[in-house]
């Protein structure tokens, strides 16, 4: 044993990790020069630490669904259904007009919007972690019908059309930024966006768990192989319940962002969201089969496509031939995967 | 000792029949209208598609796989079929060719989707929901990026198609002097099923179907091509979307290319309801001919019984979740462990 840094080694353990971080500069390279160096504009990239953090937390919801061998199809009805709720809370507690708003009260309400949102995400998820360690329904299965359920409650409760009169600070939630560039005296697009900021908190968080902590661990097991976690004597049953919750809660947090971001929370926003989720979680180097996953790839895959996307936009293309690539992407990942463990 | 009238109880088609006559008999009772012929002809009407699409997806989830790809097949299809038969400026015009030729042209483009399903699914031994996924958004988006996204209006719609299917099968004059008529595509859904249960029940590739869903690494080493298999499941399964998808279109004169949003759902709702389990080895045609029937039924009824329809999603959601949980009841006491993927 030396302490000294081995380099094969890390190459060994992190060679998915090194692979898609060439991918991310083989695309942003590709795009910078494709798009005439627009792509580049500190603009772009801010908007692009706008928007990804949602998609980048429902990733992390799938992928911990897949460390189980599972999948949640119902993160993106969770999302919508967890800022309705809030919309709906704030529809009801809307100051009159005219009535003065102090800033402590819309902190209150703001408070209470985030509880209900987040309580949303943790009902919903041991809803599903129920219905699969108790009734023993397949995940695919509960997730689709749960997905499915609460997609008709946001449209019982919204009607159909979109819900808005979220107040400001919300807004801010999804929209604003701290202001560390400006304080050391650079262009505010040095800022740091609120959401983005949100997502490294709540990826390291995410990360430390999955790495660090005894339920972790149990997750990656029971994914690998479930007849010997049970032997072992884990809980499996209790592990399998509360990941589902952690992605219930993850999703809620996205679903927050979504609405705050756009100020208005309705039952199909983020459609397309569900493949993207599955796609970065499987490019992230999650193993769909269970027992292999991590924040860091998931992280970097979300931020390469958000990357890729955002430059075929640039180029022109319509949102139709950007959701085939989407999909032809996935199924590359899949058969380049399949390709490698079959060298190993 | 097992007698036949017991066997017959222990079926699980025999619950689904009971329980489905329950729920006439509790919708009949809660508003009679749904005894008119009318309703009962609609009812049928309704169950045409979803049905056919449902053969397919009862091949593949007896296999132990799903797919949520067909909609997107049945669209391609569609579309692709009728374009080239009513648009001159299109890539490739054939005019107003026979209808069985227009109808073997668009299952023949979701045979071919199905295969490179297939490709996928056993060339990578990767795993359906995932593959079928992804196939959905790359045809949904090549086709919609590419071909284009207008309506074909029932103008510009293939004369011999609609003709073929307003066909009645049977016409019936009330008292009132009006006639209510049974669409003969319901012959055609007939058919299929027929041909579908056959091939299930009576030939080696049909039980290659049920032992690739029993124990893919069992079925292949007592001696079944799994490839041949995975290939006739997924093909097949694409060739019914794509029927299905002109069927739908002729049937109701106008052809969008962004039509089935939803379907796969409302289609995997069914065939489950029907007692197929989605890990695999279980199921049959007639289960899953009256789980699209107590579906669609259920569906159609929520007016009837003065259920407003934005409750419509939540009622299925239930449905499926209720009829899942049955079934993993029924599986679990055959096969132990916590809900996976593959």
């Amino acid at each position: 044993m030396t302490s000294k840094f081995d380099m094969r080694r890390f190459m060994d353990r992190n060679d998915n990790i090194l692979m898609l971080l060439l991918l991310t500069v083989l695309i942003i390279v590709t795009m910078a020069y494709a798009t005439d160096y627009r792509f580049l504009r500190p603009g772009n990239i801010e908007s692009i630490t706008f928007m990804f953090p949602e998609l980048g937390l429902l990733s992390i919801a799938m992928m911990i669904a897949m460390l189980t061998g599972g999948i949640d199809l119902s993160v993106i009805a969770v999302a919508n259904l967890a800022g309705i709720l809030a919309g709906v809370y704030f529809q009801r507690t809307a100051p009159m007009p005219g009535e003065a708003v102090t800033f402590g009260a819309e902190l209150f309400r703001v408070s209470i919007g985030i509880l209900i949102a987040l309580t949303t995400g943790v009902c919903a998820g041991a809803f599903n972690g129920l219905l699969i360690t108790r009734l023993k329904i397949t995940p695919i299965l509960t997730t689709l019908g749960s997905g499915y359920l609460m997609t008709g409650l946001a449209v019982v409760l919204t009607g159909g059309p979109a819900i808005i009169g979220f107040p400001a600070l919300w807004g801010a939630i999804g929209n604003g930024k701290i202001p560390l560039g400006s304080l050391v005296g650079l262009p505010d697009y040095y800022d740091l966006a609120i959401p983005f900021a949100i997502f490294l908190v709540i990826a390291c968080l995410v990360a430390f768990m999955l790495s660090r902590t005894a339920i972790g661990v149990s997750l990656m097991l029971i994914g690998s192989n479930p007849k010997a976690a049970v032997f072992a004597g884990l809980r499996t049953v209790r592990m399998t319940f509360y990941s589902y919750m952690l992605t219930g809660v993850l999703a809620s947090i996205a679903g927050i962002m979504l609405s705050a971001r756009v100020s208005a929370a309705k039952s199909d926003y983020g459609v397309s969201y569900l493949l993207q989720a599955v796609l970065i979680a499987v490019l992230g180097g999650t193993n769909p089969a269970g027992g292999r996953g991590t924040v860091l790839g998931v992280s970097i895959a979300v931020v390469a496509l958000m990357f890729l996307s955002s430059g075929f936009q640039m180029l022109r293309f319509s949102n139709h031939l950007i959701d085939f690539i989407w999909g032809a992407f996935l199924l590359l990942v899949i058969a380049l995967n399949a390709l490698r463990n079959h060298k190993r | 000792m097992k007698t036949a009238s017991f066997r017959l109880l222990r079926r699980s088609e025999t619950a689904i029949a009971l329980i489905l006559i329950l729920a006439m008999l509790v919708i009949g009772f809660i508003n009679p209208a749904f005894w008119q012929l009318d309703n009962l002809f609609s009812l049928l009407r309704s169950n045409i598609i979803l049905g056919i699409m449902a053969l397919g997806v009862l091949l593949v989830m007896i296999s132990g796989g799903i797919d949520v790809s067909f909609p997107a097949f049945a669209v391609a299809g569609m579309y692709l079929t009728i374009k080239s038969m009513s648009d001159p400026n299109f890539i490739i015009y054939i005019g107003d060719v026979p209808v069985f030729v227009a109808f073997a042209l668009s299952a023949g483009i979701g045979l071919i989707c199905g295969a490179a399903n297939a490709f996928v699914i056993h060339t990578f031994k990767a795993i359906p929901l995932i593959v079928t996924l992804g196939m959905a958004s790359v045809v949904r988006g090549l086709l919609l990026g590419i071909v284009g996204t207008s309506i074909v209006n029932i103008g510009e719609m293939p004369k011999s198609l609609m003709n073929f299917a307003s066909a009645n099968m049977l016409t019936l004059t009330k008292a009132d002097g009006t006639t209510s008529s049974l669409t003969a595509m319901v012959l055609i859904y007939a058919l299929l099923a027929v041909v579908i249960h056959c091939v299930l029940k009576y030939t080696m590739m049909g039980r290659s179907v049920y032992a690739l869903g029993g124990d893919g690494e069992a079925a292949k080493r007592v001696g079944f091509n799994t490839r041949r298999t995975t290939y006739f499941i997924y093909c097949t399964a694409g060739a019914l979307a794509g029927f299905a998808g002109l069927l739908y279109a002729a049937m109701n004169w106008q052809a969008d290319p962004r039509v089935f949003g939803g379907y796969d759902m409302q289609v995997i709702a069914a065939v489950v309801l029907g007692g197929a389990s989605i890990f695999g080895g279980y199921g049959s045609v007639l289960g899953t001919v009256l789980g699209v029937f107590m579906f669609v039924m259920v569906q159609n009824s929520l007016i009837i019984m003065g259920i407003p329809t934005t409750w419509q999603r939540v009622v299925i959601g239930v449905i499926v979740l209720l009829a899942a949980a049955i079934s993993a009841w029924r599986d679990y006491k055959s096969r132990a462990g916590i809900g996976r993927l593959s």
